[in-house]
């Protein structure tokens, strides 16, 4: 394939400008390197492209998702397991993707979790605590094999940098009343004291103590204050606007990566931001173990070769690994034979919702609300925070209350017995909207055996190159999570004493269904791990198979957890970013021997 | 790709798009023109359908531009049994959602620009793995009406507009559930997405052409773009004493 143009070589090429890409464009123009940055999408900025009034627009954002990543060009196929035939991500249901600047990360929640120190280590903490034969044989989860000692630095600074707002439950080991006294030990506070509950969430978090649970603030990306990061980026503090999820922030208060990095990379002269350049392939040399930068196609239909010394694979999960299979880096994860790496480990999560009715007489103001400010959350029932051994799975669930916005078209809370049209169904809206709310859990999912990415045989994108498939079905470890942490949702919805609780719980034998969201947290399929046999990355986020690719994002999660994937996924690129400038630059080449 | 057409010749609030293939963007452009004047013409086609007071809500004086007058009927008609005009707030029809769904039509959604469409197609997947059928919204609408009409040819006679509400009601019910005949999944594909679109016109910013008077966020009261609860973030429980104001600025007043 001829190219139209070559580009002169830089230091660094960067795929991607969300969270991951713009961590790694700091830390590496920092270190003095010249480092391209190819972003698929449009650039955007908080002004003009979020403004208020018309970024405040459900159907244009929440419900068309113009900020999202157009399907028309790029989508997925998806299928159940294998042998079956995978048809195409038409239309966006069940997880969405970013494009443009900040990717999803413009447009998320911004609840920002750390791991738990068990999710880091656990197959060898499960396998020390239940025995071996407590992990089902299909079950192929795996440590990180990187301790959350050593990443504590970078989830500390992470926060910094994104102003997140909460309390601490655990400071340098010792319990702190009020925060999440399952978390692990911290360096320091939170950059911002999280906002007072609004009445959703404290009548969850009222009902949760009364039943002996030691409910917290939900950590969130959101500037409670005017508050300047250690960047010296200046944001502002949440009014509660009630559009987060789908919306950019008008406000400077929600993280991204617009409002926390990017302006103190402007203008840089060793930073070159390319929009509307959409990377088709890593290029690779002669030897298949070194690559020689990559192939994109720019805004004008032309193919471009920037060469590179390092190439940083920061897409959406999903991207990130499709990009490794195009491109023909390391070996395809074949689920016959349980080897190969590529794709490896695919996995989501597993949701539930406890709604409740209060009565006409309460005023609930669903509208005041935000993606993670002033809600309220229990670990208990998370990660390994609870005795698993009567449980009979692995993983768990966090269980979070508060509003999100209240928007009518997609926040509509009926029962499942209202009426879906007709004056019945006018008559739920009246009575449930303004006086309802509800509790989550998200639950971990584990990796399977069964549960893998791989290149579409038929599909293919507007480049002429084949989808990214997904083959993946739930499996009864994550129905016994979710009826698990669903019962425990239901009876503190049921101690907040509403009128009515309705529960929508996945059951034994529902399929995953993408016709609903329930989480964009994808994971897995380019996985860090302690070895290449089982492994894409090692635990500087490096390919084991072409050392000088790097690949960042939640595509390195060797399994699922209940938590939202950004502060993980954000703690281990600048884990990455570190060893790269304190070892790499130096010597570059393998970081860990194989 | 910030490319969306001028916006001096867009209707307010037309989704951009990013993800035109080569050659629609002039084409949207040229739609979009269409779109804007259609609105300022006088009515070139009755109304028939639906039952509201004559001459009272301005959709009697809108003339749609991709629904024909027999698909007109039928989409009022529908939206009128899909939300009627009750004593829980305003009716579909008076509320503007046929507008909204015909200018919808029109735009860059209504012609699937956001939805990946290269085939093969199976429409006998599993439900779960989400919509596939080959048609866009607009292709689906036109489809599914001419599927929905015909099936009540054949069973009373005369096309749904012309039937009674309680007799619509029931042909609605069977679309709903694909009980119609012969009709290849049009028929549930069609009502499932014409229900979510009756929503969305229903609860969407009034600038989309629905939501009249956002009398749809007064009957619930939710703030629509006020977007700033700052002085409210600690009064919990307090009832919220402000109407809704939409992005174009007007003020609702309290329902």
């Amino acid at each position: 394939m001829s190219t139209d143009t070559r580009m002169k070589p830089v230091d660094a090429v960067i795929i991607g400008f969300g969270w991951t890409g713009s961590i790694m464009a700091k830390e590496l123009t920092d270190a003095g390197l010249s480092v391209v940055v190819l972003e698929r999408g449009p650039a955007r900025d908080t002004s003009p492209d979020f403004a208020y009034p018309r970024i405040a627009d459900e159907l244009k954002h929440a419900i068309r998702g113009d900020l999202w990543h157009p399907l028309a060009t790029e989508t997925f196929t998806v299928r159940h397991k294998t042998g079956d035939t995978a048809v195409p991500y038409r239309q966006y249901g069940s997880f969405v993707l970013g494009t443009g600047t900040g990717g999803a990360g413009a447009h998320w929640n911004g609840q920002q979790w750390r791991a738990s120190p068990n999710d880091l280590r656990i197959r060898s903490l499960y396998e020390e605590r239940y025995g071996r034969k407590f992990i089902p044989a299909e079950m192929t989860i795996q440590d990180y094999g990187i301790s959350f000692a050593e990443l504590e630095p970078h989830f500390d600074h992470f926060e910094k940098v994104a102003g997140v707002a909460g309390t601490a439950g655990n400071l340098r080991g010792r319990i702190m009343a009020g925060g999440n006294p399952f978390e692990g030990a911290r360096s320091s506070e939170y950059p911002n004291h999280p906002l007072p509950p609004i009445l959703s969430s404290q009548l969850f978090a009222d009902a949760a103590r009364e039943l002996g649970y030691r409910p917290f603030p939900v950590p969130a990306a959101n500037s409670t204050a005017a508050y300047t990061n250690p960047y010296g980026v200046r944001m502002g503090p949440c009014n509660l606007c009630g559009y987060c999820e789908g919306f950019g922030c008008f406000l400077y208060s929600k993280a991204s990566p617009q409002t926390t990095i990017l302006p103190v990379l402007k203008g840089r002269a060793n930073l070159d931001v390319r929009h509307n350049a959409h990377v088709t392939r890593i290029l690779l040399d002669g030897s298949r173990k070194r690559a020689t930068g990559v192939r994109y196609v720019d805004a004008a239909g032309r193919q471009v070769d920037q060469p590179a010394s390092i190439v940083v694979v920061a897409a959406f999960q999903l991207n990130s690994v499709r990009l490794l299979l195009l491109s023909g880096i390391g070996t395809p994860y074949d689920p016959r034979t349980g080897k190969g790496t590529v794709g490896k480990n695919y996995a989501y999560q597993m949701v539930s919702t406890t709604s409740a009715f209060f009565g006409e007489d309460v005023a609930m103001n669903p509208f005041v609300g935000a993606g993670a400010a002033g809600q309220q959350a229990i670990d208990e029932f998370n990660a390994d925070h609870f005795d698993h051994a009567g449980a009979g799975f692995v993983g768990g669930a966090i269980i979070f209350a508060g509003a999100m916005g209240g928007r009518p078209i997609a926040q509509m809370p009926l029962p499942p017995d209202a009426p879906k049209w007709g004056s019945g169904w006018k008559s739920a809206v009246r009575r449930h909207y303004a006086h309802s709310s509800s509790v989550a859990t998200m639950g971990s999912v584990m990796a399977y055996r069964d549960r893998y990415l791989d290149l579409d045989p038929t599909y293919r994108d507007a480049y002429g190159q084949p989808l990214l498939r997904i083959t993946f079905d739930w499996h009864p470890n994550e129905y016994r999570m979710t009826a698990f942490a669903s019962a425990r949702a239901g009876a503190i919805v049921r101690a907040m004493r509403p009128e009515r609780v309705t529960q929508h719980i996945l059951q034994p034998g529902d399929s995953y269904d993408v016709r609903y969201y329930q989480s964009s947290h994808t994971t897995g399929g380019a996985i860090i791990g302690t070895n290449p046999a089982s492994s894409v990355l090692n635990r500087y986020s490096q390919c084991w198979d072409v050392p000088n690719v790097f690949v960042l994002g939640a595509s390195s999660f060797p399994q699922n957890i209940g938590y939202n994937p950004t502060g993980l996924a954000a703690a281990l690129a600048y884990f990455a970013a570190a060893k790269i400038r304190s070892d790499y630059l130096k010597s570059p080449g393998p970081l860990v021997a194989a | 790709m910030n490319d969306s057409p001028d916006p001096s010749i867009r209707p307010a609030g037309q989704p951009s798009t990013s993800d035109a293939p080569g050659g629609r963007r002039g084409f949207l452009r040229g739609t979009a023109t269409v779109a804007l004047s259609s609105v300022l013409l006088p009515s070139r086609s009755a109304a028939p359908g639906g039952g509201h007071r004559p001459g009272q809500a301005a959709h009697e004086t809108y003339s749609p531009v991709y629904f024909t007058p027999a698909e007109w009927a039928f989409v009022q008609a529908a939206v009128d049994r899909l939300i009627p005009d009750d004593g829980n707030g305003p009716g579909g029809v008076d509320a503007g959602v046929p507008v909204f769904l015909d200018r919808q039509m029109e735009l860059p959604y209504g012609h699937g620009a956001y939805w990946y469409m290269q085939g093969p197609f199976h429409p006998d997947s599993p439900a779960t793995l989400g919509y596939q059928m080959r048609l866009t919204p607009r292709e689906l609408y036109r489809a599914g009406i001419a599927a929905a009409d015909r099936a009540c040819m054949a069973k009373h006679g005369k096309a749904f507009a012309q039937l009674d509400a309680a007799t619509r009601d029931a042909m609605l019910a069977l679309l709903e559930q694909g009980k119609t005949p012969e009709d290849g999944g049009v028929a549930a594909a069609f009502f499932a997405l014409l229900l979510k679109n009756t929503r969305e016109g229903y609860f969407a910013d009034p600038m989309y052409g629905g939501n009249r008077g956002m009398a749809a966020w007064k009957m619930i009261g939710f703030p629509g773009a006020r977007a700033d609860f700052t002085d409210w973030i600690d009064q919990q429980g307090k009832p919220y004493p402000y109407g809704p104001v939409a992005i174009e600025g007007s003020a609702g007043g309290k329902a």
